[in-house]
């Protein structure tokens, strides 16, 4: 008995090994295999190249540069000096040593990013050392270079991918470069291409010994399109420009095509800001400002009541609902009373009017009544409300238009359920939404549902889907979307007395001193007035300056629509700056320069500063008239 | 002098011993890391080192079989005690690697005390027990023999080093063989699991479970009694054998938190499964598993594993050799290792039950009760069924004092066994 103990446990032993090993290598081979073969193949991430951005004439306004990510994979660092590698990569050791443990914990096999976006010159003394370091290594990419100094919002700006894109799309890993906004992000699917992998053995540093079974499992990249974009870049850099010291948007568009030619929101800022090793501290710059709110594309994203403009919808609706004829004249006593607690005010032009001059000279009482009339040729206001909402939306008002860019705001158009539900005793009536008449009240628009609107004008009664994209790959496109048109509920034969009404804007009425010479052009200005919340007390701002027009009258090529915030009236801002890229797009180049001298030298940053300020002020009056006139200065966060 | 005057050495067990070392060596010269462009003879590589300690290890093997074979037992004692000097001097001029002070320095190389007292120890405990009117029932003596055992194993814990003051648990077949009773095993089995137990769910559980537990026995005791095959159970014992078990319970806890190093509660604890970490304390495991498994029938072929060049298992030309062969050999090469084991030590044990006296028949118990643990505790941990502790596997892990001290444990009584006809007291 006491021979057999040992005998027998070694037995006992032996077999259970047998047995353990018979279940590992044999019966479960296939498992491990895998498993194996999962950490002994590198892949290799081979990055398309990401297409490039044209303007419309064909100009590059974004392309690539090369830039060198230094990679870690944090199981294969061995004997990690990091005084040593903090000095050759130049930063903190601190730093390195949270991204080596930031790295680990998200994966120790997999790579991660360690300093992004090395430029060329960074790289280049790295290049042999880090082979001293075993787990790290420099992975090549390819980064944006922006040949303009304007358009950042338009264009947008690529990141690396957050954790939850990491989690949710399985095309991206960790450390990928996305479309984060603009046009990067609205065609991202276009631009990126498609990765190509790339298998290698590795070896006990990680680094790539082979091809694994000849590429067999390898697969090539796709370079991504090239987008030519509907933008104009001269009219982009200079639209910016014009708007230096502003806040506001400008939107152009051609009317034949619906092809946005100019998309301008101020402030503004250089894209290359984005990009690169000063990426978040720049962008940490653009978030923290919330006041002038640089981040927030004004031209899609601001939602202004529309002022005067609007005039000129109510005038064709009047038209085509037989309410008003040309011909006939209205009265104004200096406004129009209404029946409210004070008459709807107007100034100071002669009457009675008809069509033509109501619109040049932007009569209130003129317009009040038309609307009056809309809304109260239905049996009732809910219905004649509705019926107005019908014409006014078919303007591609009051909803997100459908254009190629992904950020954007419905605006709104009141209908009767609307009022109903501010008077649920349904006592409300056509003077009770007087305003609408002239733009003010309850509507809202952004400058981008303007331009359209002015362009829907200027086509006399449709409009194409305002839209960014003209070509990719060189090839037009030919989505419906923006190739089939959008018929308004106007007649076109109404719409030629309203834009007689809008050359008289220029010829005799409120924006004549930003004619231009040889151009025919259609407009109307406005001024809108602007109450805000401040402290939870409704306080009136400077009133903000607006413009629409297009030109020439007869063939038009562009429609515009500017806004100015706290511009004072509109042809005192809005108007001239319409006018200067309406010549600028016509005729190449400017003739007035006195008119762009006064609007580069005129700062609003004061107005801007009034509501903050903490002391009292006047509106539409400047406190200090020094402050007004100010050196040209370019756009930038440094 | 008479037939056994010239030695006969037991050639099966020479060849097993060659046939390990070979495959150990092929083995590291796998799994060694290797830096580009040396040679098999380059000794500023592991494999290349390894073959010059395999080649002094066997010109110790002849040296030992040389040696006139009455010189182990006289100098049983010496040995030992020398031995155990060489364990204490390391707390003062004792080299620290890998967070133990087990090596003493000589210039480029290093020894590991540990590795040869193995051979020490079994050489005194061998000659205790053959002694004049000794005798393991006798309790002084199996005192003094288990002080014999555990002295250098104490020393060793503190270095610190519990895996290979685990080995000398192996002593216990030894001393089964001579006459200890299975009850002892039984009681280390139950002071593991309280142990164990306590670290799990605490002393009150244990303690209660330890109460239902003995209630039970004496219930079932006082049964028996009536067929009068035992004598009758003294209350006292039972409360006796609860407190101390208590109390070992609630002392377990101070233990584990003081005389063991982080790695070593960080591995109890994973086998608890108190820890869920794949890539720190469970990586090797892990890696270990997934290079074996890979292997499958005749696995990848010799310098063809992709885990073990990659170099996924850390250690895996020392503790962890076993998975190299796992990967490159298949379940081929780990059945043949594994049976090379079982043969070599059937053939210790067949050896020492051929033996007249009874210090060669210990010391023979011994060497097989150590090399089985070393085969137990290291396969058990590379395939991932025991916790990890740190021990190597004989004649194959990479390492100059293991792989003499084995040599030498094994040789002693290779010439121990040649001259059995003539070696008598």
């Amino acid at each position: 008995m006491r021979k057999l103990l040992l005998l027998a446990v070694v037995t006992l032993v032996g077999f259970i090994f047998l047995g353990a090993l018979f279940n590992l290598q044999v019966l479960k081979t296939d498992e491990y295999q895998i498993k194996a073969a999962l950490n002994a193949v590198k892949k290799v991430r081979d990055y398309p190249e990401r297409g490039f951005i044209y303007d419309r004439d064909g100009d590059l306004m974004v392309a690539n540069q090369v830039a060198y990510d230094v990679m870690v994979i944090p199981r294969d660092i061995r004997k990690l000096d990091t005084l040593q590698l903090s000095e050759l990569l130049k930063i903190d050791k601190q730093r390195l040593i949270d991204q080596i443990e930031k790295a680990r914990i998200w994966s120790p096999f997999r790579p991660s990013v360690v300093i992004p976006q090395l430029t060329q010159e960074e790289y280049a003394p790295l290049q042999e050392k880090l082979r001293r370091f075993p787990g790290f290594y420099i992975q090549r990419r390819s980064l944006r270079k922006y040949l303009v100094d304007h358009s950042a919002s338009v264009l947008g700006y690529i990141r690396e991918v957050n954790q939850r894109t990491v989690e949710n799309d399985p095309y991206y890993q960790q450390g990928d470069l996305a479309g984060k906004s603009g046009i990067e992000l609205q065609y991202e699917e276009l631009l990126r291409g498609r990765k190509g992998v790339k298998h290698f053995v590795r070896d006990r540093l990680g680094r790539a010994l082979e091809s694994y079974e000849n590429g067999k499992y390898d697969t090539i990249p796709k370079s991504g399109a090239d987008l030519t974009v509907t933008l104009d870049k001269d009219l982009q850099a200079y639209g910016e420009l014009l708007m230096s010291n502003k806040r506001g948007g400008i939107v152009a568009i051609e009317p034949k095509t619906g092809e946005i030619l100019s998309l301008i929101t101020a402030p503004n800022y250089d894209p290359s800001l984005l990009m690169g090793r000063d990426r978040s501290k720049n962008i940490n710059k653009l978030l923290r400002d919330t006041l002038a709110r640089p981040n927030v594309n004004r031209a899609l994203q601001a939602q202004y009541a529309p002022g005067s403009p609007f005039k000129v919808l109510n005038a064709l609706v009047g038209l085509e609902e037989g309410v008003i004829t040309t011909t006939e004249r209205l009265t104004c006593r200096h406004g129009y009373d209404y029946g409210g607690r004070k008459p709807l005010g107007c100034h100071s032009h002669k009457s009675p009017l008809a069509l033509n001059t109501g619109i040049a000279e932007s009569c209130n009482a003129y317009f009040a009544q038309v609307y009056r009339r809309i809304i109260e040729k239905a049996p009732d206001a809910h219905e004649g409300m509705d019926n107005w909402n019908r014409h006014i939306k078919s303007f591609g008002l009051g909803n997100y238009l459908g254009y190629d860019l992904p950020v954007g705001q419905p605006g709104r158009v009141p209908d009767g359920d609307y009022y109903d539900r501010w008077y649920p005793n349904h006592k409300w009536y056509a003077p009770t939404t007087i305003s609408n008449a002239i733009g003010q009240g309850e509507i809202a628009t952004t400058p981008i549902q303007l331009a359209n609107m002015t362009a829907a004008i200027a086509n006399r009664g449709y409009f194409y889907r305002p839209h960014i994209i003209k070509e990719i790959d060189g090839k037009p496109i030919d989505n419906p979307d923006y190739t089939v048109k959008n018929m308004t509920t106007v007649s076109t034969e109404h719409f030629q007395p309203v834009i007689d009404g809008m050359t008289a804007v220029y010829k005799t009425g409120t924006a004549k001193y930003a004619q231009i010479p040889d151009i025919e052009i259609c407009g109307k200005t406005g001024t809108v007035e602007n109450f805000v919340k401040i402290d939870g007390k409704r306080t009136q701002l400077t009133d903000h300056s607006v413009f629409i027009a297009f030109a020439p009258k007869d063939d038009p090529q562009i429609a515009i629509a500017v806004f100015v915030e706290n511009g004072y009236w509109g042809s005192r801002y809005a108007a001239k700056i319409a006018s200067l890229m309406i010549e600028k797009h016509i005729k190449g180049d400017i003739t007035r320069k006195d008119l762009e001298n006064y609007l580069l030298t005129r700062s609003l940053e004061y107005e801007y500063a009034k509501p903050h300020s903490g002391i009292p002020f006047e509106i539409n009056e400047p406190t200090d008239i020094n402050a007004r006139i100010q050196q040209p200065e370019q756009p930038s966060l440094n | 002098m008479g037939i056994g005057d010239k030695p006969k050495f037991d050639i099966y067990i020479i060849f097993t011993y060659l046939a390990l070392i070979a495959i150990g060596w092929i083995t590291i010269y796998s799994a060694a890391p290797v830096k580009e462009y040396s040679t098999i003879f380059d000794f500023n590589e592991l494999y290349g080192k390894q073959l010059l300690w395999i080649g002094l290890a066997l010109f110790l093997g002849i040296i030992i079989c040389s040696i006139e074979v009455k010189f182990y037992e006289r100098f049983a004692s010496i040995i030992y005690v020398i031995s155990i000097l060489s364990l204490i001097g390391l707390f003062i001029a004792g080299k620290e690697i890998n967070g133990a002070k087990s090596w003493y320095s000589l210039g480029s190389m290093t020894l590991q005390p540990s590795e040869f007292a193995k051979a020490a120890t079994a050489l005194a405990v061998a000659k205790f027990l053959s002694g004049i009117n000794i005798s393991v029932k006798n309790i002084r003596d199996l005192l003094i023999v288990g002080f014999i055992i555990a002295l250098p194993a104490l020393i060793i814990i503190p270095q610190p080093d519990p895996g290979s003051a685990l080995v000398y648990g192996a002593f216990f077949f030894a001393l089964h063989r001579e006459g200890v009773s299975l009850w002892y095993l039984s009681l280390v089995l139950v002071a593991i699991g309280i142990f164990l137990g306590t670290l799990a769910i605490g002393s009150l559980w244990i303690g209660l479970i330890v109460l239902v537990v003995v209630v039970v026995l004496f219930m079932l005791s006082r049964k028996r009694n009536h067929k009068k095959r035992l004598p009758k159970p003294k209350i006292s014992h039972y409360l006796a054998a609860l407190v101390v078990c208590v109390l070992f319970s609630l002392v377990s806890k101070s233990i584990f938190d003081n005389a063991l190093a982080d790695r070593h509660r960080d591995r109890i604890n994973s086998v608890l499964g108190k820890i869920e970490d794949t890539q720190g304390v469970e990586y090797n495991i892990v890696q270990s598993k997934i290079t074996i498994g890979s292997g499958g029938w005749t696995g990848k072929g010799l310098l063809k594993g992709t885990q073990t060049q990659g170099g996924f298992v850390p250690e895996q030309e020392t503790d962890f050799i076993f998975s190299a062969i796992g990967e490159e050999w298949g379940f081929l090469g780990t059945a043949t290792v594994v049976i090379l084991f079982m043969f070599l030590i059937y053939r210790i044990i067949i050896m020492a039950e051929r033996q007249r006296n009874q210090f060669a028949r210990v010391y023979g118990y011994g060497v097989a009760g150590i090399f089985f643990f070393h085969f137990f505790i290291n396969i058990g941990m590379v395939l991932g069924l025991l916790p990890t502790v740190g021990i190597p596997l004989p004649f194959m892990s990479y390492g100059g004092s293991g792989l003499w001290g084995f040599t030498i444990l094994l040789f002693i009584f290779v010439k121990l066994d040649a001259h059995r006809m003539s070696y008598e007291h």
